[in-house]
């Protein structure tokens, strides 16, 4: 029963951070300027991140969580990195 | 498909409610980034994911490897404190390269100076 339940709510869970991740897929491939695309790319690490975490809850290993620990780690950097390179043209001066 | 950790329903319900809630904060998110007209209001929107959707769903987290462990499992508090700390810090640069950039080109719908 309760693993019904919790089953349950994990795949619709993974379906809507799925659909955000479509969304986000949109803004990285459409967003009319750059700005947008770096926004969209963002958007689309972070949706990652919260999948693997519900992945993690439902296999019950703790892998998954490093993976998402790593992913939010780089992708900070890479925002940053595509931010400093939007306003400058260049990331290391 | 049912492979859920077997947990005592209480804990099943909690952590169904949890993981619901941060997926339909991050889908929300993720909606407004798709629907809104402009850069400057598009980059409100996916701040909802990664504020409540993260803590949700790390809560979650916390609740389940808890009782399967029998023991507090608190790492995951590090993925919410790093999520919080640096979101702004990206955001900030980006908006500030967006309108240095649309300061530079002239475009007319740019947020106006306050100097």
């Amino acid at each position: 029963m309760s693993a019904q339940i919790l089953g349950l709510a994990l795949t619709l869970g993974q379906l809507m951070l799925g659909l955000g991740l479509l969304c986000a897929t949109y803004r990285l491939m459409v967003g009319p300027r750059a700005q947008d695309r770096v926004l969209g790319l963002d958007s689309l690490y972070v949706n990652a991140m919260l999948m693997l975490l519900v992945f993690g809850i439902r296999t019950g290993k703790t892998v998954y969580f490093e993976a998402a620990l790593i992913i939010a780690i780089l992708g900070f950097a890479a925002t940053m990195a595509l931010a400093k390179f939007l306003m400058r043209g260049e990331v290391i001066e | 498909m049912n492979m859920a950790p077997d947990l005592p329903l209480w804990a099943a319900i909690a952590v169904a409610l949890l993981v619901l809630g941060g997926a339909a904060m991050a889908l929300i998110g993720s909606i407004g980034l798709l629907r809104f007209d402009n850069f400057y209001n598009r980059l409100h929107p996916p701040t909802l994911g990664t504020s409540s959707g993260t803590v949700l769903i790390c809560a979650a987290s916390i609740l389940c490897f808890s009782i399967l462990g029998t023991r507090l499992s608190v790492h995951e508090v590090l993925v919410v404190l790093f999520m919080t700390v640096t979101t702004p810090v990206t955001f900030m640069l980006l908006a500030r390269a967006a309108l240095y950039r649309d300061r530079i080109e002239g475009n007319p719908d740019v947020p106006k100076s306050d100097g």
